[in-house]
């Protein structure tokens, strides 16, 4: 049986608290990252990935710990992304327990990034994240966006994830920000444009409400679905969304 | 008797993770770059992640090498783990470079065979089933259709002469973990497939305890 389709839920981490809110029974605190990693964990997530929002390097020091923690309790693998702008500051990740670091607004800035964090460590380590929206002007029609969606960089997104594949990236997050927050579906027309022109995985995000639109965003070649609000907000488990899968005839970990 | 079990420290590895999985099945877990300490622990876990040629250039450094093949000769248990395994090889090809290995198991650790495959993704990023040896005592209690997570580019060939193998198809068909005397070895990480990586370490400390 071929590698199974890997569920993620993501967290958003600030200081060493999950933001955004989390409703989930039997936790006696749900804004604790380590107790809801380990919720997820039993919960059968293959992945889990933390986004540190945190912007003070005293939280910083505060989000390392939180991933030494988290490494110490869960032995599912942990991605770790947000605010990664250099070699060192990858290294600091892994050292803490980290498996995987996630670059975003850094390898845009500077693509070089990508070749010296894979020369370093390994391509495995290094999930370059696009923040992709719909705009005139770039020959897919997709384009990279930074600071959260806000601001365009006229770079496009289809070719800049074939870059980012090239240079060194082991896995391309492709996070629409059309989709975001609308619960109407992945893109799946994003996911499609990206998988023609990589052959490493993608993970689809961005979008997810109903358990339809995961095996949709497999057919449109992701290999890797990753979710916050849905799972967060117990609209979805995670057994839900594999069972979907499963019915879908994609091979999951049950 | 609880056992002792060294974590090789050569600079390479998620080495917390190993360590905290493996004293979760009750070991006294030490993370050293000490060779005194690798020699005497009842059993060595070499780990390691990244490429071929930086972890041989760590084992080397700090002399491990020889330690490694020391205790496979006496039949101290040893257990490689993704790169910790590959580099028991022969040698090692990566974007073309050759690198010698420890030359404790036969043949080349090469890239995933995808060619023909374009459906398939590489790096193998994942939960993957392995299809093994029904006398490897590795995967006692562990049922046949469990997953692994694997990620790794490069892998070595399926077949061991006079070893228990398990073996998984991702493209081709590779080598997924690997018994011979007192060496075993897993492409895919224990620490991190979860119950059935706990059930896994389990045995392999069962054994040596």
């Amino acid at each position: 049986m071929p590698v199974a389709v890997r569920v993620i839920p993501c967290l958003d981490v600030d200081a060493g608290r999950v933001v955004k809110g989390v409703r989930f029974a039997d936790l006696r605190d749900a804004g604790d990252p380590v107790e809801l990693a380990r919720a997820y964990g039993k919960a059968g997530a293959d992945e889990l990935t933390f986004l540190d929002i945190t912007a003070s390097v005293h939280g910083r020091e505060t989000t390392y710990d939180v991933v030494r923690r988290t490494a110490e309790t869960v032995f599912i693998p942990l991605t770790v992304g947000g605010g990664v702008r250099s070699v060192a500051d990858v290294d600091g990740l892994l050292r803490a327990g980290a498996d995987k670091v996630g670059v975003n607004t850094a390898a845009v800035a500077r693509p070089e990034l990508i070749g010296e964090i894979a020369e370093r460590f390994g391509r495995q380590v290094l999930v370059l994240s696009l923040d992709v929206r719909r705009a005139e002007g770039t020959d897919s029609g997709f384009e990279v966006t930074t600071h959260g969606g806000r601001q365009g960089t006229g770079i496009d997104a289809v070719e800049w994830a074939a870059r980012a594949a090239r240079d060194g990236a082991g896995e391309l997050l492709v996070n629409s920000m059309d989709a975001d927050g609308t619960t109407d579906g992945f893109d799946v027309e994003l996911i499609e444009a990206v998988r023609a022109v990589v052959d490493v995985p993608v993970i689809a995000s961005g979008g997810a409400g109903k358990v339809a639109d995961f095996p949709a965003a497999v057919a449109a070649g992701a290999d890797a679905v990753l979710a916050a609000s849905v799972f967060h907000f117990g609209t979805l488990t995670i057994g839900e969304v594999k069972g979907a899968l499963d019915d879908a005839g994609y091979p999951v970990r049950l | 008797m609880t056992a002792n079990v060294v974590v090789a420290d050569y600079g390479s590895g998620n080495l917390r993770s190993v360590e905290r999985a493996v004293a979760r099945t009750g070991a006294k877990v030490t993370v050293t770059g000490s060779l005194t300490a690798a020699r005497e622990a009842d059993g060595l876990v070499v780990p390691g992640v990244g490429a071929y040629a930086a972890c041989m250039a760590g084992i080397e450094e700090l002399g491990f090498g020889p330690v490694i093949a020391e205790r496979v000769a006496a039949g101290a248990p040893v257990l490689g783990i993704c790169v910790g395994m590959q580099i028991l090889f022969e040698t090692g090809e990566e974007h073309g470079v050759v690198t010698k290995g420890l030359g404790l198991l036969p043949g080349t650790v090469s890239r995933l065979e995808t060619a023909l495959l374009p459906t398939v993704r590489v790096p193998h990023m994942g939960w993957n089933t392995v299809e093994r040896d029904a006398d490897f005592g590795l995967f006692d209690g562990i049922a046949a259709d469990e997953r692994f997570y694997f990620v790794h580019s490069y892998a070595a060939p399926p077949e061991v002469p006079g070893a228990q193998t398990a073996t998984t198809v991702h493209g081709g068909r590779f080598l997924a973990a690997v018994r011979k005397g007192a060496l075993s070895a897993a492409q895919f990480h224990p620490e991190k497939s979860g119950d059935a990586g706990a059930a896994l370490l389990a045995n392999w400390v069962g054994e040596i305890s």
